[in-house]
């Protein structure tokens, strides 16, 4: 059974079947990466390009690596932004980049919706969401899946624990949605400062109290906390505070199962959401996170790549398209 | 008056309803020199008919609440293009908000408007006057100068005026001379950052969202305020339930409180912008459902006595940029009819309850010579099918801004004639000059 589908744009989109499929070819190619020669064929010839509006080190290396071991041609871009101009540049920028005919485009940017909005005018090019705002990453929730799968045989009937920003979180947001297709189940904890009006909705039980989350859990899943923006916004009132309430060190994790686990997506603030203790001990999978990563991000490219036609017509765009059509209508020829 | 030459126009047949003098009935209306000469039944021919049977015939449209743009961003709109999406929309009134550049904070720009809207002829144009200088919240407006040159009420709107000193002095002085004080309720603190509603679908979507509570708390304030200052207190665009409640609370109390809705808000909620559909967002936001019903309510019950569209037009560039960082607005004028006669067919109001609010009520809220087919007045007249359906289709609007969030949607009720004193602007698929 084939993935078939021509963007990512998050989990929402996909079906069990799809998840699971990206999931088991996943798992086929952490191989490849421990192999001496780290090299498959797959996408020979094929361009990917890795649009980031947004700071990433881990997630755009994570792409440029799959993409180059599977052969592709890999193109990253690191386009800073001005706030205002955001939507302008991302258009343009867009339009610009599908013109030079890539197979993929992997965008990054802090605008809920990028990616669909982008494809609703590229229509011949394939589009990843590599994050979008608070919306959605679905190769992050792709790969703790995978993580799941190999270290503690797949998340069906398990509980995630997830803790922190859960308001800025797209991975908290992708992780509710898979859980409902995969049906695991999702505790959040956090303070009502960091939590989404109404996400009680999206069935997952919601904690204020970090402790009373613990027992039952499965999985603690730790989101990076990004601090001095939101101590400026009232969100919570100090490091010192929130670590106490919300952080995970070696004792609360004794409150855990013995088989809990700990995730985390990168990059850790140690000593804020995670205590190097408990980062760096067995009961932690946040490098094996790291390296299914790249398995993932494979997986996915071979997916879209692999519904690619032999040769694609000249680039189109929405909105040269509509200019066209315009004159056609006035009766002058192109 | 040009001697003998009668210019004459009977208007045969149509159910005629002209809320301002309680009229109902099926009658002919006759128009002389672009007056209202007579209505009742008339077996003469005249020299020019129009045939309304099966039409319903109203006074021209007022709507209270759209912004034109001109001065100042013309490619968005302009007055001229503003008056044809209105006269298309059946709108022969029309009242526009002070946040063009420069603001509608002096004089000359009232007049300025006035001039060109009367040079264009299409459509009454009644400039609404800038609260605060530059509509920045500190000093107010010449009040009185502006009135003299032909602001019908004064309003930041675009902006609330949100330092409640201010407030409390602007109505303060505004009572003093029996203006009226429109409110933009948005409690910036509160909505900072925020694009959609606050709930279930900014959730669903991460983006950041404006709580319901950020207009409340607002218009808690002002009905305080404006008991205070016993001032004339009138709410633009009321969206939600607790809003609607407070409006409908200080009313009780015998406070000169007003309040309008917009279509959008009795038609749709937040779920339209699912897809991330930037021709969805507006301020005040879509809200859910049950906001709705509220706005409904409060139409239904009086609360709300005027339908007025918050007309903003803006340009693709401004829309097409992503959900979070496209400019607040739709536009509105064209839509108005049609979207609000579902509330006629949905038995929530009687036909001339629902043309009160968009003829006689704003007219008298803002003592416009305007929104009635009295004997004399001006024979700025609506005449529509209110059963007909058609498809909206953005590029046909004649607004030169296309951020609707009706298109490809099947409307019911067209408009088929709009007539400027006595002259007709706007013919059903026609374009007049």
């Amino acid at each position: 059974m084939s993935a078939s589908f021509k963007h990512l744009f998050g989990i929402a989109q996909l079906s069990r079947q799809q998840i699971e499929h990206l999931v088991h070819l996943g798992e086929s190619f952490i191989e490849l990466s421990r192999r001496s020669v780290k090299k498959a064929p797959t996408l020979r010839g094929k361009t990917v390009i890795n649009l980031f509006f947004e700071n990433s080190t881990r997630t755009r290396t994570s792409f440029e690596i799959a993409g180059k071991r599977l052969s592709a041609d890999v193109i990253n871009i690191s386009a800073s932004t001005s706030a205002t101009k955001k939507g302008e540049s991302l258009l343009d920028t867009g339009e610009t980049l599908a013109a030079m005919q890539p197979h993929v485009l992997v965008i990054r940017h802090s605008i809920s919706g990028a990616c669909e909005f982008l494809a609703d005018f590229l229509p011949d090019t394939s589009i990843v969401n590599a994050g979008d705002g608070a919306h959605e990453h679905p190769t992050q929730v792709l790969t703790d899946l995978l993580t799941l799968h190999v270290q503690a045989g797949g998340v069906a009937g398990k509980t995630m624990t997830i803790v922190g920003d859960i308001a800025h979180s797209r991975v908290a947001r992708s992780h509710l949605l898979a859980a409902q297709k995969l049906g695991y189940k999702v505790r959040l904890v956090a303070p009502k400062t960091l939590l989404p009006r109404g996400i009680e909705q999206f069935g997952c039980e919601v904690f204020h109290d970090f402790d009373a989350a613990i027992p039952g859990s499965d999985v603690l899943y730790m989101l990076r906390m990004q601090t001095e923006r939101l101590t400026s916004n009232c969100c919570f009132p100090s490091i010192r505070e929130y670590h106490e309430a919300y952080g995970l060190n070696a004792a609360r994790l004794a409150l855990a199962a013995d088989d809990c686990r700990v995730m985390h997506p990168g990059p850790m603030n140690r000593g804020v959401e995670i205590a190097s203790e408990v980062a760096d001990s067995a009961r932690s999978h946040i490098l094996d996170q790291v390296e299914h990563g790249v398995a993932i991000r494979m997986a996915v490219l071979t997916a879209l790549c692999g519904n690619s036609p032999e040769s694609s017509p000249s680039p189109r765009s929405k909105r040269r398209e509509k200019a066209e059509s315009a004159m056609r209508a006035q009766g002058k020829l192109l | 008056m040009k001697g003998k030459m009668v210019n004459e126009l009977l208007i045969r047949g149509g159910r005629v309803i002209d809320p301002a003098n309680g009229i109902d009935e099926i009658a002919d209306v006759l128009i002389q020199n672009g007056k209202i000469a007579a209505i009742g039944k008339k077996t003469a021919a005249a020299k020019k008919e129009i045939d309304a049977s099966g039409l319903i015939v109203c006074p021209g449209l007022i709507d209270m609440h759209v912004h034109l743009r001109e001065p100042g961003q013309e490619w968005k709109e302009d007055i001229e293009s503003g008056s044809r999406a209105a006269v298309a929309g059946g709108v022969t009134s029309m009242c526009c908000m002070p946040n063009t550049t420069p603001r509608l904070d002096h004089a000359g720009v009232i007049r300025q408007i006035i001039e060109r809207a009367n040079q264009i002829g299409l459509c009454n144009v009644y400039p609404v006057g800038a609260v605060t200088k530059n509509l920045d919240g500190k000093e107010l407006t010449e009040m009185r100068e502006l009135a003299r040159a032909g602001a019908v009420a004064f309003s930041d709107d675009g902006m609330p005026v949100w330092h409640g000193g201010v407030m409390r002095k602007a109505l303060e002085y505004a009572s003093s001379f029996d203006f009226l004080v429109i409110q933009h309720a948005e409690d910036l603190q509160l909505t900072e950052g925020g694009c959609i509603n606050e709930g279930k679908i900014s959730t669903q979507l991460g983006v950041e969202g404006m709580p319901a509570e950020g207009e409340d708390d607002m218009i808690v304030r002002d009905i305080m305020l404006a008991k205070l200052a016993d001032a004339r207190y009138h709410v633009a665009h009321i969206s939600c339930q607790g809003a609607v409640e407070f409006v409908r609370q200080a009313k009780a109390d015998g406070l000169k409180v007003t309040s309008e809705a917009a279509p959008h808000h009795f038609a749709l909620t937040e779920e339209e912008v699912l897809g991330f559909n930037a021709d969805a967002k507006m301020s005040p936001p879509l809200r859910c459902e049950q906001d709705r019903l509220a706005v409904i309510e409060g139409l239904r019950d009086g609360t709300i006595e005027v339908i007025a569209t918050d007309h903003a037009p803006h340009h693709e560039d401004d829309k097409r940029c992503g959900l979070s960082c496209a400019a607040f607005g739709i536009v509105g004028l064209e839509t108005m009819l049609p979207v609000s006669l579902a509330l006629v067919r949905d038995g929530v109001l009687e036909m001339p309850d629902l043309l009160a609010k968009m003829t006689s009520n704003p007219a008298k809220l803002l003592n416009l010579d305007a929104g009635t087919l009295s004997t004399g007045a001006a024979a700025d007249i609506c005449i529509f099918n209110p059963d007909a359906t058609w498809t909206l289709d953005r590029d046909a609007l004649f607004s030169k801004s296309k951020n609707t969030p009706w298109h490809g949607k099947e409307m019911t009720g067209q408009v088929m004639h709009t007539l400027k004193s006595g002259r007709i602007v706007y013919t059903q698929g026609q374009r007049h000059g």
